[in-house]
């Protein structure tokens, strides 16, 4: 990195410090304030320590969305990680049809979440959606509204089908990136299909793999439209993720102190997978001097 | 869509190809539900409810025209177009120096600063959903376009700075060099010659901004009442109602993907660049 130090170039960035802090600062200031104290209306708070801390770490409530949150992001980073992968290898690399499959694939993508979330609510009700039917007419008992293992399913198909494209995506960007001569060289040597994607592809994509995986991690992690669209976290608790119990936490049951406290415990975790991230990403960086050059 | 094997085949004339299948059959995985909705936006709920039809058997517009004529419907078209616009705008007029500052200088706290923003990126909204309500509420801004555009610049502005660095980054940096040698000033230099270099970088990013804050629920959700309420809240209100205007609903759902339909094309190549910060 040759680039110059200049502490000047801090007034080109305080816009974005000031507007940021503003709008990120003070908002976690009050959420820290209120994990501390405890309130019994009136506006009147009361010191109360780690409290609330102690009492949402020992919560089955917690533990339960918490692992709720891992097993669903587990779950779909292993669907979607090799099916991305799988679609990015079959794609077109070049011709008409690129732009076609790029486009048509980046379509859920670009859909407002809670749009999601209804077109599933639709797609999977056994009266008029399509899903729903099919299955009935097979004589598939489904309904995701009264049945746990059916909200998960479906759940878990609509991320699949909402997210997976980015990974496509993703992939494809580091599959365009590996020069025709690699696969000449590779077909000189005789070099099996698996050898090549083994040796060749997947060295080339483990960068942008490292990012899907990343941000997949981190979007599933903090889900909350699209299931609360789609079943509002029933049928009872069973998908009532952490993101969906603090907003009913805060702003249904008005319970600040607690749910300030898991906020913060919620947000540490995020921090904590977001410098692993920004770890990674630098790291990247550092490796590849040609950032950006390609595409 | 058949013609792929076509186009495939033609590459390797010898054997059969079979690699258009996979990207077919995801594709149309994808495209299943999206038909439903479409083909539900044309029915009437009563053919909705009664039959199960795969084509609309009397296609009507009236869902679409319920929409357009009822303001209560088509006002959350205009408040989420406006507090978009709005976080668009402010967005980039702060990101592009910033940017610009991360990508070509290094400076006290720089990598820290870096960090923070990613943070803000990755933040989960439930989080900040109660705090922002009473900032809000405090400077009496609640149900309005500038809050909710203000609260969507804490994932926008770092989306922004860090997808622009990536693009920055690759705009050599012998073009500053030369400009200030010829005398320019750093405002002239940045408008004039750097902006139009970076400028699919910053279309990419304005599509982003955009993209973001018009998928964003919960938010906007929490700081809107009526008068700035966006259409993606109209909406769920109207499922928690009994009122179940289904095709009503499809419709409204069909117009919240068009806008993302029409400018896709446009940045086709930059979408993996943008959803992965700048950063392949």
């Amino acid at each position: 990195m040759d680039k110059p130090f200049n502490n000047k170039a801090w007034f080109l960035v305080l816009p974005v410090f000031i507007l940021v802090a503003i709008s990120a600062i003070i908002p976690l200031m009050t959420v820290v304030n209120y994990s501390v104290q405890d309130t019994f209306g009136n506006n009147q708070f009361f010191w109360a320590g780690t409290e609330w801390f102690v009492e949402v770490l020992h919560s089955q409530r917690f533990w339960d969305a918490f692992l709720k949150n891992i097993a669903f992001s587990a779950t779909i980073l292993v669907i979607e990680i090799p099916l991305g992968i799988v679609i990015a290898l079959s794609m077109p690399k070049r011709g008409i049809w690129v732009p076609f499959c790029l486009v048509l694939m980046s379509l859920p993508l670009l859909i407002p979440w809670n749009v999601v979330g209804t077109i599933w609510q639709v797609f999977g009700r056994a009266d008029i959606g399509l899903l729903g039917y099919f299955l009935d007419w097979l004589g598939i008992s489904y309904n995701y509204a009264t049945n746990a293992v059916d909200a998960w399913i479906t759940i878990i198909i609509m991320d699949v089908w909402h997210w997976t494209s980015l990974v496509v995506l993703l992939s494809y960007a580091g599959l365009v990136s590996i020069p025709e001569a690699y696969y000449q060289a590779a077909r000189i040597d005789g070099a099996s299909k698996w050898k090549v994607f083994r040796y060749i592809q997947l060295p080339k994509m483990n960068r942008v793999l490292l990012i899907a995986v990343l941000l997949r991690f981190m979007d599933s992690f903090m889900v909350y439209t699209e299931p609360f669209v789609l079943t509002g976290g029933g049928p009872g608790n069973s998908t009532t993720f952490l993101s969906i119990d603090l907003v009913k936490m805060a702003i249904g049951q008005f319970d600040l102190g607690p749910a300030a406290a898991m906020s913060l415990v919620y947000f540490l975790v995020v921090l904590l997978v977001s410098w692993v991230f920004f770890t990674v990403m630098t790291n990247l960086d550092a490796d590849a001097p040609e950032k950006g050059v390609q595409d | 869509m058949s013609n792929t094997s076509l186009m495939s085949g033609s590459n390797t004339p010898t054997k059969l190809n079979f690699k258009w299948v996979t990207p077919t059959l995801y594709i149309v995985f994808l495209l299943l539900p999206i038909y439903w909705l479409v083909n539900m936006s044309f029915k009437t709920n009563q053919e909705i409810l009664s039959t199960f039809t795969l084509f609309p058997d009397n296609p009507t517009l009236h869902n679409y025209a319920v929409i357009l004529t009822d303001p209560s419907w088509y006002n959350g078209y205009i408040n989420s177009m406006i507090y978009v616009a709005l976080n668009t705008v402010i967005t980039l007029s702060v990101a592009l120096p910033a940017a610009y500052a991360f990508s070509r200088y290094r400076f006290l706290g720089d990598k820290h600063l870096f960090f923070w923003l990613l943070t803000n990126r990755m933040a989960p909204p439930a989080v900040f959903a109660l705090p922002f309500f009473q900032l809000y509420s405090s400077f009496g801004l609640i149900d309005t376009h500038i809050a909710v555009a203000l609260a969507h610049c804490l994932f926008s502005v770092p989306l922004a700075v860090w997808i622009l660095e990536g693009f920055m980054s690759g705009i050599p940096k012998e073009i500053d060099e030369t400009a200030y040698i010829d005398g320019y000033s750093f405002p002239k230099f940045f408008v004039k010659i750097f902006m139009p270099l970076a400028s699919s970088g910053i279309g990419v990013t304005a599509f982003f901004c955009f993209m973001f804050s018009w998928v964003e629920l919960l938010l906007a959700r929490t700081l809107t009442v009526t008068d700035a309420k966006p259409i993606t809240a109209t909406m769920t209100r109207t499922v928690s109602a009994s009122g179940l205007d289904w095709g009503v609903l499809a419709a409204a759902g069909v117009l919240t993907i068009i806008p993302g339909a029409l400018v896709i094309y446009f940045v086709r190549n930059y979408i993996a660049k943008g959803f992965a910060l700048g950063r392949v």
